[in-house]
């Protein structure tokens, strides 16, 4: 059977969960096709609340309906939500601290083809800059399941960002112990530290695996959290293995790349790559085809590293 | 309503005028002509209208009050205080250092529902306040106040739309029409005018009052009689209203009084006050 895409996933917890938490609340902007929560919005239409194509509205309605006691998830497409209602989010959601949790979907290259428009390779920068906002990407299908089933117990504020398509798994199931916070290491290894998140942790997982038969122990690293961030795993393994390389569906700018540079810049001796998108508008080509282009596949993780390394 | 009614709400505005007039020249800083034009508006709602409880400010049922036009502190503070929500006492620390009260509405202070301060943000939030009023069968309002300069924010007619949209009637919107915003008058900075019309366009049933009128005030405010629509109260008002050197200035927005204008204005209010209780 082929994957879930997180989208699916997202509204698979939602049917499931939605009768014992009667305090859930669904928007949307005109995004319930491409959220995949079509199925939601018809088996619990009293639960969800349509907007239109109105981002910074979405976000102020979620902050009234959490406000007077609701489970509020607004969903909406991640270049948009991150974007034009970045000023709702900091002031109506987190500022204030309105438990509404806004899913931004079709993030990072989801969009690769329609244009920078629709690409959303800042939101991990602008909201992990925001007090009182947590910051989430899940790597994958089970992954984005437990991580929902945590956000509908939690009382604070988070942006998640999800991609549009199904991605290969990168674990069994949902078992593993997640929480919110805490990275996940995903393999041991002494010569590098690869650091992965959401649609890049598998890419980084297969760079490693890659990398073993070429004789590199490559460790890697699962950070589904940019905020709150493990900054104590990621310093004690940076630490010992001294390499470090993250990968992320982002700008070079102000993501994951950039939250462990701060995590490390008071370290010695350990060095640190980032790769992500360069600081430029992209060429045109399938999510697919913008990862090898950039970098971001395992096979071209697999190259920047044995460079790094040399 | 009783002329007892309308000449207590008098009283307490211009106490409250009083109080939050000697706040700002202490402070050196306020809103001074948005918080008088708005200063009857607000008295009416915590004084007569709105079901609230300061002993219990988190009550499920109370209704809900969302200034949208957060720069106007210095009138809810001190409404806030004189109504019992916190103590007097702390009006004084108004702008000091690690001071509990700001510039704009924080909800750390009980009686404040949301951070405001941004323009337009307050309609959309009263909107999700009122379709959580209606999933949930509770039957309290919300009021949001507003200004006819801040109208220029494009969110406002995003909220506007989805307030018919979902026929919220227990939703009650104020323009606090003084017409003067920071840089001039609203007309030309950005027309926003004419305010019925487009209201009316969105689908919300519209009045138009004087704002400084106690028994419109009340009569407009208590209830809305609509089945199925959000009501609109355009309210006119003077910017500066009750300190005459301050009416329909601009320049008065956020200008601190001198000592001279201070003692001055604060005469006209005693004056005021004086007229009210012993005239």
């Amino acid at each position: 059977m082929a994957n879930m895409s997180n989208n699916q996933k997202m509204n698979q917890v939602f049917v499931e969960n939605a009768a014992q938490t009667p305090d859930l609340v669904v928007l949307t902007s005109d995004s319930r096709g491409s959220a995949k929560l079509t199925e939601f919005g018809e088996t619990f239409p009293d639960q969800m609340v349509e907007v239109g194509i109105a981002e910074q509205n979405i976000v102020g309605i979620a902050a009234g309906l959490a406000q007077s006691g609701k489970r509020a998830f607004a969903v909406s497409p991640a270049p948009f939500l991150s974007m034009r209602s970045i000023e709702q989010i900091k002031v109506d959601v987190a500022y204030s601290r309105t438990n509404v949790k806004l899913v931004g979907i079709s993030g990072g290259v989801s969009y690769a083809q329609l244009g920078m428009s629709h690409h959303s390779l800042q939101d991990f920068a602008v909201t992990r800059a925001i007090p009182n906002l947590q910051v989430l990407c899940p790597a994958d299908q089970h992954e984005t399941e437990i991580m929902f089933k945590s956000l509908l117990e939690t009382d604070v504020p988070a942006y998640i960002r999800l991609g549009r398509n199904a991605v290969e798994d990168v674990y069994e199931n949902s078992d593993y112990g997640f929480e919110i916070g805490k990275a996940v290491q995903l393999k041991e290894g002494m010569d590098v530290l690869l650091i992965g998140i959401g649609e890049t942790v598998r890419q980084v997982l297969d760079a490693a695996i890659q990398l073993e038969e070429a004789g590199i122990s490559a460790a890697v690293l699962n950070v589904h959290s940019l905020k709150p961030f493990d900054t104590e795993t990621v310093k004690t393994l940076a630490s010992e293995i001294g390499q470090v390389i993250t990968v992320e569906e982002h700008s070079i700018h102000g993501g994951l790349g950039a939250a462990v540079a701060e995590v490390l810049s008071e370290e010695t001796n350990i060095r640190q790559r980032i790769i992500g998108f360069p600081d430029t508008d992209l060429v045109t080509g399938s999510g697919k085809e913008l990862f090898k282009h950039y970098g971001l596949d395992g096979r071209s993780i697999v190259e920047e590293t044995k460079n790094f390394l040399r | 309503m009783s002329n007892e009614t309308i000449k207590a709400l008098a009283i307490q505005a211009t106490k409250t005028r009083k109080r939050l007039w000697e706040m700002i020249y202490k402070a050196g800083s306020g809103h001074i002509g948005g918080d008088l034009s708005s200063a009857d508006i607000i008295t009416t709602l915590y004084f007569e209208v709105m079901n609230i409880d300061p002993k219990n400010p988190d009550d499920p049922n109370r209704d809900r009050y969302i200034q949208s036009k957060g720069h106007v502190a210095e009138v809810l503070w001190t409404t806030l205080a004189l109504k019992g929500f916190f103590d007097e006492s702390i009006l004084e620390t108004y702008y000091q250092y690690q001071s509990p009260i700001i510039g704009h509405p924080t909800n750390k202070m009980p009686g404040v529902e949301m951070n405001t301060g941004s323009l337009g943000h307050g309609l959309p939030i009263s909107v999700g306040m009122a379709i959580a009023g209606k999933m949930d069968n509770r039957d309290y309002k919300v009021f949001t106040l507003m200004g006819d300069g801040e109208l220029a924010e494009g969110s406002n007619w995003e909220a506007a739309m989805s307030a018919s949209h979902y026929k919220l009637n227990n939703l009650i919107a104020i323009i606090d029409s003084n017409k003067l915003q920071i840089t001039g008058a609203t007309e030309d900075v950005m027309n926003s005018f004419p305010l019925r019309e487009k209201w009316e366009a969105f689908g919300w049933d519209v009045v138009e009052i004087d704002g400084h009128d106690y028994s419109q005030l009340l009569e407009e405010l208590s209830e809305n009689k609509s089945v199925d629509k959000p009501k609109m109260i355009i309210a006119n008002t003077v910017k500066g209203k009750g300190i005459s050197m301050a009416e329909g200035k601009a320049g008065w927005h956020h200008h601190v009084p001198s000592d001279d204008e201070y003692q001055q204005g604060l005469d006209e209010l005693n004056a005021q006050l004086e007229v009210l209780t012993h005239g």
